[in-house]
């Protein structure tokens, strides 16, 4: 079982009362850019075994949308914070290098 | 006015370890803003102090509960939503907010008795130990496959509302999760 913690109420929610949202960070691609800019924009995610950052709901809750940085093999949570950051706090990405000495990074 | 009804015309049960009532129709007024500038107009309003993060408090008939960072519950006798959103619209005129009366929209009940707390252990992912949740704090989660928020009022019964069209759903479930023995673990 998955449990998050919503940056924005406290709780730490058990995966139940959370939707999730998909990838995280994904940089729209609006009028102006080439067709596989766009085509990327809407289909291209990462599946990474390891580390990956989502899109979670507190559906549940709140009704907030929040990020999370979390392992997909052992379902262990760096961390969660708020949706309106444009990357992954630095204290969340040096506790994944820490404990994830050879992570490459985000794509 | 017509008559205003409960859901399920104020349904009751009487399970091993607790008791399950539908209440009267509440007054509720759903507030979103900037926390400061609809707190400080509720608080003007009703009396009730602003509510920090997952707490509900209480003045009188009326309750302010806290819904998410930037939205409050106010719960009111029915009779008073009209004196308390007029109030209210006054107060914020100018501030970008909403103030909406949606009594409507919700359920109410109770479940009260030595088990109550093993009901909702029962239906909903929440640590519901008294040391973990207590009077003062309203949580918003699930109850079994529908959402529904709850506190302990005055009485240490807990309240918990769900949205009316799942009213019956919701008062079966809690009608089967108190319908068990007590285990006696959650006190």
């Amino acid at each position: 079982m998955l449990i998050l913690t919503c940056p924005y109420c406290g709780i730490h929610c058990d995966e139940t009362e959370l939707a999730n949202g998909g990838e995280a960070h994904l940089k729209r691609e609006g009028p102006g850019s080439s067709d596989d800019a766009f085509e990327a924009y809407l289909f291209d995610r990462d599946n990474p075994m390891g580390v990956h950052f989502e899109r979670w709901r507190h559906a549940n809750g709140c009704g907030k949308w929040f990020l999370a940085a979390r392992d997909t093999v052992t379902m262990e949570v760096f961390g969660t914070y708020k949706a309106q950051s444009i990357e992954p706090p630095a204290e969340i990405v040096e506790r994944i290098r820490a404990k994830r000495p050879d992570w490459e990074g985000r794509a | 006015m017509s008559d205003v009804q409960p859901a399920l015309g104020g349904a009751e049960f009487d399970g091993a370890g607790a008791r399950v009532v539908e209440m009267p129709p509440k007054g509720m007024i759903t507030l979103r803003g900037s926390p400061d500038e609809i707190g400080a107009a509720v608080a003007d309003a009703t009396g009730c102090a602003v509510p920090g993060q997952r707490e509900i408090t209480f003045e009188g008939e009326f309750a302010l509960g806290w819904m998410s960072p930037d939205e409050f519950l106010l719960m009111c006798p029915r009779d008073e939503v009209g004196t308390c959103l007029k109030s209210l619209g006054e107060t914020l005129a100018g501030s970008h907010h909403l103030a909406v009366d949606v009594s409507d929209a919700r359920a109410v009940f109770s479940i009260a008795g030595p088990g109550a707390r093993e009901v909702l252990a029962r239906l909903c992912p929440v640590d519901l130990a008294s040391t973990a949740f207590g009077p003062g704090e309203i949580r918003r989660s699930r109850i079994a496959q529908v959402p529904a928020a709850f506190w302990i009022d005055a009485n240490d019964d807990i309240k918990l509302i769900c949205f009316r069209s799942v009213a019956r759903y919701a008062f079966d479930v809690l009608c089967g999760a108190a319908k068990g023995e007590p285990v006696g673990v959650l006190r």
